[in-house]
């Protein structure tokens, strides 16, 4: 959930381009593990490398031959350009998977440890694990390496960027691939824990706008953390209410974020 | 411009003669959506604020007007306004709430999804209003009771509703609103430093454009006798209501109707061609196509881009 968040604040904080089709991209992730664990029997713990290689270079090429020919359009451009993807992804999904919801087998995902009184899922600990380990790598990455360093100068004042000799373009096109291969992972690694159709995606960008924004938009610790907030908050609410409502809680947040939050309980930028 | 509009209400109405019943249902549909994007249009187009859940008021107008008539008796060309004031009133609470908390582009489009979810959620929610499964209307074919033996009647209130509809955008267009309303699109702090009180302009616009949605959501009800939450609150239907006027020309009068006279024979098209084998979505693909195509080569919509071919090509 977090490392979802992440990928889409990472896209959002770079060039302020709003990835309605983030959760789609996750839905292709999932797929994509679908169809490795069951075509070829490849374990979705060891398959979300190739789903997160495959959404890198779908993010790469809708940075390159979409949102790049209309940075500088209105917003609304943008908004309404990322609307039509998310429209061809979710229901090209549908039209290749089908309505029905799918899950991925992993041998691992069965398995059960006791530790004393408690009984710890495997699945979800390793899901867990990994999406601890790839946020913590994400972090090397842009604040050790020189690509990562470009990424967030360009973030901070493209303008400035490009006097000092940035490629802002070809930042913004890693950005993009980087954001959406972690959404891809993200997809991946949730496979095997959770059932998923394609109408999943819209649940899902709902879910990380909420967590971006809890979060403060363009702030990456602000994103984890937000991811660890929604979480429990749709978990107590899965509690209180019945399942049919589950759904409410994430929307109704939304709405009082936007109102009262909108830039984050962690984000400095008003929006 | 004026005598092109003439002929187009002389070919509208004599239309319906000349067509079969399935012609004739994607004629109402034109008509309807057309109806629907002119509606958006005031609010999407002239004031220049997306609002992506459209399909919420759609919904509330029809739902209140059918479980009004279901409940007391009341005729629904009655219950059809107090839908729309129903819808109006919903809107005004998403417009202030938002233009008070001035959310802007996509924060703006954000609630105004947000809003259409809650909604859809807690009618799914509702027994006492079919809950999921729907609420349904006993067809009667009364006209008294807005049903009709013959599709032709539907047609006919469809091109009413759109002319109605485009009448008050025409008026606004040449009034002091409407003037305002393209100012606050073009630019909002600008406008507000004229003394322009963009809120209440904005919220107007806002209330207009949903009570006419809310008036469509009955024509809705009573021409399929049915309801379903999915249906009239879900995005598919919000992102219909808006594609058409984009992709025709957002903020032009004739936008909306050139964008339904396009889509809507295309979509049913890939709908007859495709819904057969379980292939849905197969026109949200295509519209999706259409969306970005629009975006990256002819982002002001059809009608203006033809406006300037013609202008440039004097004939």
């Amino acid at each position: 959930m977090s490392l979802m968040a992440v990928g889409l604040s990472l896209i959002f904080g770079v060039m302020r381009v709003v990835n309605f089709a983030h959760g789609d991209m996750m839905v292709w992730g999932m797929y994509l593990a679908w169809l490795l664990a069951s075509r070829l029997g490849v374990d979705p713990y060891v398959g979300f490398v190739a789903c997160a290689a495959a959404l890198f270079v779908l993010g790469l090429a809708v940075q390159r031959g979409l949102v790049d020919r209309i940075v500088d359009a209105p917003h609304e451009m943008q908004i309404l350009l990322m609307l039509g993807v998310a429209l061809v992804m979710e229901n090209t999904a549908l039209l290749v998977f089908g309505p029905e919801p799918v899950r991925v087998r992993s041998p691992l995902a069965a398995a059960t440890w006791y530790v004393g009184p408690l009984y710890v899922d495997v699945a979800r600990l390793l899901t867990f694990t990994v999406a601890l380990a790839l946020s913590a790598a994400l972090y090397v990455f842009l604040f050790r390496t020189d690509l990562g360093r470009s990424i967030r100068a360009a973030a901070d004042n493209p303008y400035g960027a490009l006097v000092i000799g940035t490629d802002v373009r070809r930042v913004y096109a890693v950005a993009f691939g980087v954001g959406a291969a972690c959404v891809g992972a993200a997809g991946a690694l949730t496979a095997p824990i959770l059932p998923f159709s394609p109408s999943f995606g819209l649940s899902a960008s709902v879910a990380s706008f909420n967590i971006v924004i809890i979060g403060g938009l363009g702030s990456l610790l602000g994103a984890f953390l937000g991811g660890l907030l929604v979480s429990v908050a749709e978990s107590l609410g899965a509690i209180f209410l019945t399942p049919s409502l589950k759904e409410l809680v994430s929307f109704s947040l939304l709405i009082v974020i936007l109102l009262f939050r909108p830039a984050g309980l962690f984000g400095k930028r008003a929006p | 411009m004026r005598w092109l509009g003439v002929a187009a209400a002389a070919v509208a109405l004599l239309l319906p003669a000349l067509l079969g019943p399935y012609a004739l249902a994607i004629a109402i549909n034109v008509l309807f959506f057309a109806y629907l994007g002119q509606a958006w249009n005031l609010i999407g187009g002239y004031a220049g604020q997306l609002s992506a859940g459209h399909a919420v008021f759609v919904g509330v107008g029809g739902y209140a007007t059918a479980v009004l008539a279901a409940e007391t008796g009341l005729t629904p060309w009655i219950g059809m306004f107090v839908g729309g004031a129903l819808a109006a009133a919903l809107g005004a609470v998403i417009g202030y709430l938002g233009f008070r908390f001035r959310l802007r582009g996509f924060y703006f489009v954000l609630l105004t999804v947000a809003f259409a979810e809650v909604c859809r959620i807690i009618v799914t929610n509702w027994e006492r209003v079919g809950g999921a499964v729907g609420f349904y209307i006993t067809f009667t074919g009364d006209p008294r009771r807005l049903s009709f033996q013959d599709d032709r009647a539907w047609y006919y209130i469809a091109l009413v509703l759109l002319i109605v509809a485009t009448s008050i955008v025409w008026t606004v267009e040449h009034r002091r609103f409407g003037i305002y309303l393209t100012a606050i699109r073009d630019d909002e702090t600008a406008s507000e430093a004229l003394g322009v009180d963009t809120l209440r302009y904005k919220v107007l616009a806002m209330m207009l454009s949903s009570f006419l949605t809310g008036l469509a959501g009955a024509f809705y009800a009573y021409r399929y006798s049915s309801l379903q939450p999915n249906a009239v609150f879900g995005i598919p239907l919000s992102v219909e209501i808006i594609i058409r006027p984009i992709v025709g020309g957002a903020g032009t009068l004739a936008g909306p109707i050139v964008g339904s006279i396009i889509l809507t024979p295309l979509g049913e098209l890939s709908r007859a061609l495709f819904g057969q084998g379980g292939w849905h979505g197969a026109h949200l693909v295509l519209y999706g196509l259409l969306l970005v195509a629009v975006v990256l080569f002819v982002p002001q919509g059809i009608v203006p881009w033809l406006r300037h071919v013609v202008r440039r090509r004097p004939a």
